[in-house]
């Protein structure tokens, strides 16, 4: 047996029996811990598939952003939980929803192992497509050439999604600033930390941005980390999160869908087709819509992580 | 005359020669216009909104024009790129029709909503009033994207374009028990999404594209269904039926649909459970038209069937208007379903007639809900028991309900009666007269909880006996009235339409001579004895359900509603058969049944496709 072989098999036995853990954990906060640990376990399964651009997505958002949302909802769920256990399901009917579980993932995964081998793919396509873009890294060419489409959609749920999140404010806190996320005592370091580490992030954010068009990296998982930046430091007190009704914001969130769309439309007539890009303006129109989006997106996935709008000085009786 | 038919053939030839790039239009206008809204915010939002309607309206007609004039689809390539590479739009008779249909109800709805979101004095924006409209083109944007999307994936991002747009709507009232509905709404459209994608990637995994049209070119050459394909039919099967609330998957829908905005309740109702029946139309006619032969359509027309016999009989049970109408979709969609068990022997009438049901249904839906809103806000409530009144104080409103009524349970020259009559000659073509009662019973039920309402609004007695009239009505605005009322003429006179217009559905797919079929079904549609023959026991029924509303001076309104229809024994056997179904329909609504209910379905659907090819 390899080395490779054994790290595998334990990567996914612990994958396996933290997903067990995480259904039976007594309460949610536990269980959220369990999920970012899993979603680190899943970042290095990614790896060991050599899918590095999962592999950072996985980290970034899967893991870290989601995991922020999760302690924050546990935080607020945590004095109702004892009467939720109660009405819990029965014991017979939770085994039998177990089980049920249980057969129909190995039912899923019979089903995977007998899909064809080789694998079909569209690897080698994508790779006689690529030069045409200008790019190197096949994921970013897919993602906003070959797919344009389903990235524009894409970052447009998440406008739904946050005003669905604003929707539940009540009518009268409509102009107050948002103030889900979790506010831990003020203390010295946790200050400077969030003093310290956004330069850096920044810094992170803009490589990600940049290399992806050659290297595994792109927008998405750039604005994660930049978005990771910006709630540290209104979670430490520095910085209010904005207000919904705030116009400069708003722009912000818009703008880069918007300018996606725009060169889109330009297309039609500089390239013959909506998306498509004139001969060797390619890369650097792509890397323009990737900056424009990564700054739309980080916005977007901050907000989301702010939750609705309360009113004034409410955040502070978060914890 | 003749110099406007020649301007408007060349303006026809003038999209044509454009091309595919037309579509590019529906897809990306409520898109960008809700970027463009949330920045503009404010005073004017409403109104921009409507203006978008109407742009959006006039594109889809033209776009309707070109494919029908053209008789073939329109395709387009995005980025020049052809797949399974890239990903391609394409627009042929049916998605047309949905462009339209749906552009005609945001349409409607931006009218109506003009008024019921209004903004503070100062001209800032409220939060319902941006919410609704943004979203609102949320759901249109998603809409248009699943009607001209030929890529699976593509296609799954615009259901949660849609989803997430549609969910919120529900929660606009901001009281608990909207936002419980709401919730239910997420978790079990997730659900559905989940499921709709996993089964995407299987199908990836086994053909290496997700472009419809090559898939069915590589399904169609395969000798037999390996078993991953018939996994993910399943899986995206039955998430897409999660999606659209066919029963016995309907644990969300009654109390979403009745807990929205009435403007909000039209769209949800009208179109967005559309979107995920389309999507599994498009799966098992142009994507794998060989499940067609399988017993597959026989689960699924089975569950069309319950869904009509139940949502009738527990809208019937209702108290509320607006859950009335809510069960009222429920049995409506079951309709559509009826389609598949009758496409595999007659495709010309069971699709023309699917495809009509999903017209007349949205029109005189929308039509329904607004009228119902207008009701509630006129009222301060929208208990059936207590709309005595109601007729004479708002009789446009309804009226508007009535003729909504009337199109859905099928009279002449109605939508629901085209839908009927296609349906039926469709099952009696394929030797299938069982689905033909089913929809008989269906028409008989829609006119019992129709005249109960009606009875009640004409003849009811009155909630405010002794005060002055007309104290406790709030006047709703004209505009609002009169396109409830359009939107049900518009179901109501469908099948007055020429028969070239129905020739739309079929264009694109091989042998659908809608217009044909149509014009056979409206031919002596209007003799005196076919006429009386559909009419008299929708009138028995009618007479049945009147005797039993209680007249002015007689009992108190409330009891009424007891499970007491009537006091003779064949009313008491009624009552007592209904309460069943409700309780049926309730124990079906608990989260262990639900899940349980789409585990086995998914279980059938797989088991009826295995060995098939």
């Amino acid at each position: 047996m390899s080395v490779g072989l054994i790290s595998d098999v334990v990567l996914i036995l612990l994958v396996l029996s933290l997903a067990v853990w995480i259904t039976i954990a007594r309460t949610a906060y536990r269980a959220v811990v369990g999920f970012v640990a899993y979603g680190l376990l899943m970042t290095l399964l990614w790896v060991r598939l050599a899918a590095l651009d999962v592999a950072m997505t996985e980290a970034a958002l899967g893991s870290g952003l989601t995991g922020i949302l999760l302690f924050a909802a546990a935080a607020r769920l945590a004095p109702f939980e004892a009467a939720e256990r109660a009405r819990a399901p029965a014991p017979a009917l939770r085994l039998l929803i177990g089980l049920l579980c249980t057969l129909v993932a190995a039912g899923l995964a019979a089903v995977v192992l007998w899909l064809p081998e080789p694998a079909p793919t569209l690897a080698p396509l994508v790779a006689e497509h690529l030069p045409p873009t200008g790019l190197r890294n096949p994921v970013t060419g897919v993602l906003l050439a070959h797919r344009a489409i389903d990235t524009l959609l894409e970052s447009m749920v998440l406008l739904p999604a946050l005003i669905g999140v604003w929707s539940v404010a009540a009518d009268a806190d409509w102009s107050g600033r948002p103030g889900s996320l979790p506010r831990p005592p003020a203390s010295d370091a946790l200050t400077l930390l969030a003093r310290i580490l956004p330069p850096f992030g920044v810094l992170v954010a803009i490589h990600l941005v940049w290399i992806g068009a050659d290297e595994p990296g792109g927008k998405f998982q750039a604005a994660a980390v930049l978005a990771a930046m910006w709630v540290l430091v209104m979670m430490a007190g520095l910085q209010q999160p904005p207000a919904v009704v705030s116009r400069g914001w708003r722009g912000l969130l818009v703008v880069g869908a918007s300018l996606f769309i725009a060169i889109g439309i330009a297309g039609i007539w500089l390239a013959d087709a909506f998306l498509a890009y004139p001969k060797g303006l390619a890369k650097p129109l792509i890397i323009a819509i990737e900056v424009a989006l990564t700054g739309s997106v980080a916005v977007a996935l901050a907000l989301l992580l702010s939750g609705p709008p309360t009113r004034a000085h409410r955040c502070e009786a978060g914890r | 005359m003749t110099q406007a038919q020649a301007l408007v053939a060349a303006g026809i030839r003038d999209l044509t020669d454009l091309g595919g790039v037309v579509l590019v239009f529906p897809l990306m206008l409520p898109i960008t216009g809700l970027l463009l809204g949330l920045v503009l915010g404010g005073r004017y939002l409403g109104r921009f909104v409507l203006l978008l309607t109407l742009l959006g309206l006039g594109a889809a007609l033209a776009i309707a024009a070109v494919v029908l004039v053209g008789g073939d689809a329109l395709q387009y390539l995005l980025g020049g790129w052809s797949p399974p590479l890239g990903v391609g739009l394409r627009a042929d008779g049916l998605s047309a029709v949905m462009l339209v249909t749906s552009a005609l109800v945001m349409l409607a709805v931006a009218l109506y909503a003009q008024r019921a979101f209004p903004i503070t004095g100062d001209g800032s924006e409220t939060r319902s009033s941006l919410v609704f409209w943004l979203l609102l083109l949320g759901v249109w944007g998603g809409l248009n994207t699943v009607f001209l999307g030929q890529d699976l994936f593509t296609l799954f991002v615009a259901l949660e374009l849609l989803t997430f747009s549609a969910v919120p709507l529900v929660a606009l009232g901001g009281k608990p028990e909207t936002l419980a509905a709401a919730l239910r709404y997420l978790l079990f459209a997730l659900l559905g999404s989940a499921l709709y994608l996993l089964g995407a990637v299987l199908i990836y995994g086994t053909y290496g594209t997700l472009d419809i049209a090559l898939l069915a070119e590589r399904i169609a050459g395969a000798d037999r269904w390996p078993p991953s394909l018939v996994a993910a039919i399943a899986l995206m099967t039955v998430g897409l039926l999660a999606k659209t609330a066919l029963f016995p998957l309907h644990l969300w829908l009654p109390p979403a649909h009745a807990g929205a905005p009435p403007a909000a309740s039209a769209v949800l109702s009208a179109l967005v459970v559309k979107a995920s029946f389309f999507l599994v139309l498009r799966i098992w006619l142009d994507m794998m038209p060989g499940l067609l032969a399988t017993a597959g359509v026989q689960i699924l027309g089975a569950m069309g069937a319950g869904a009509i016999l139940v949502g009738n009989l527990v809208a019937l049970r209702q108290v509320r208007l607006k859950l009335l109408i809510a069960y009222s979709t429920l049995a409506q969609i079951g309709y559509l379903f009826l389609l598949f068990p009758l496409a595999a022997g007659a495709e010309a009438l069971a699709l023309t007639g699917g495809t009509l049901q999903v017209v007349s249904h949205a029109c005189a839906k929308a039509a329904m809900f607004m009228a119902a809103g207008l009701i509630a806000a006129a009222l301060g409530h929208d208990r059936i028991g207590e709309l005595g009144g109601i007729a004479r104080a708002l009789p446009i409103t309804v009226l508007a309900f009535g003729l909504a009524g009337l199109a859905l349970l099928g009279l002449q020259p109605s939508g629901g009666y085209l839908v009927k009559t296609l349906l039926t000659s469709a099952a009696d073509a394929s030797g299938q007269w069982w689905w033909g009662l089913v929809m008989q019973a269906g028409g008989l039920l829609t006119a019992a909880y129709l005249f109960r309402v009606l009875g009640y609004a004409l003849f009811g007695p009155r909630a405010d006996e002794g005060r002055p009239p007309n104290l406790a009505i709030k006047r709703p605005g004209r505009v609002q009235e009169l396109v409830a009322l359009l939107l049900a003429l518009c179901a109501l006179l469908l099948g007055l339409l020429p028969p070239v217009a129905f020739d739309l559905t079929g264009v694109g797919r091989a042998g659908v001579d809608a217009g044909a079929a149509v014009s056979v079904a409206m031919a002596g549609a209007f003799d005196w004895g076919k006429l009386w023959g559909d009419l008299w026991p929708v009138l028995i029924v009618g007479l049945l359900v009147l005797c039993a509303v209680p007249w002015p001076g007689g009992r108190p309104a409330a009891d009424a509603d007891s499970v007491r229809v009537s006091s003779s024994v064949t009313g008491r056997a009624a009552a007592v058969v209904g309460l069943v179904f409700e309780r049926v329909d309730a124990a079906l609504r608990q989260w262990p049944v639900a899940g349980l209910s789409l585990l086995l379905l998914g279980l059938g659907l797989a088991g009826s496709l295995v060995g098939g090819a």
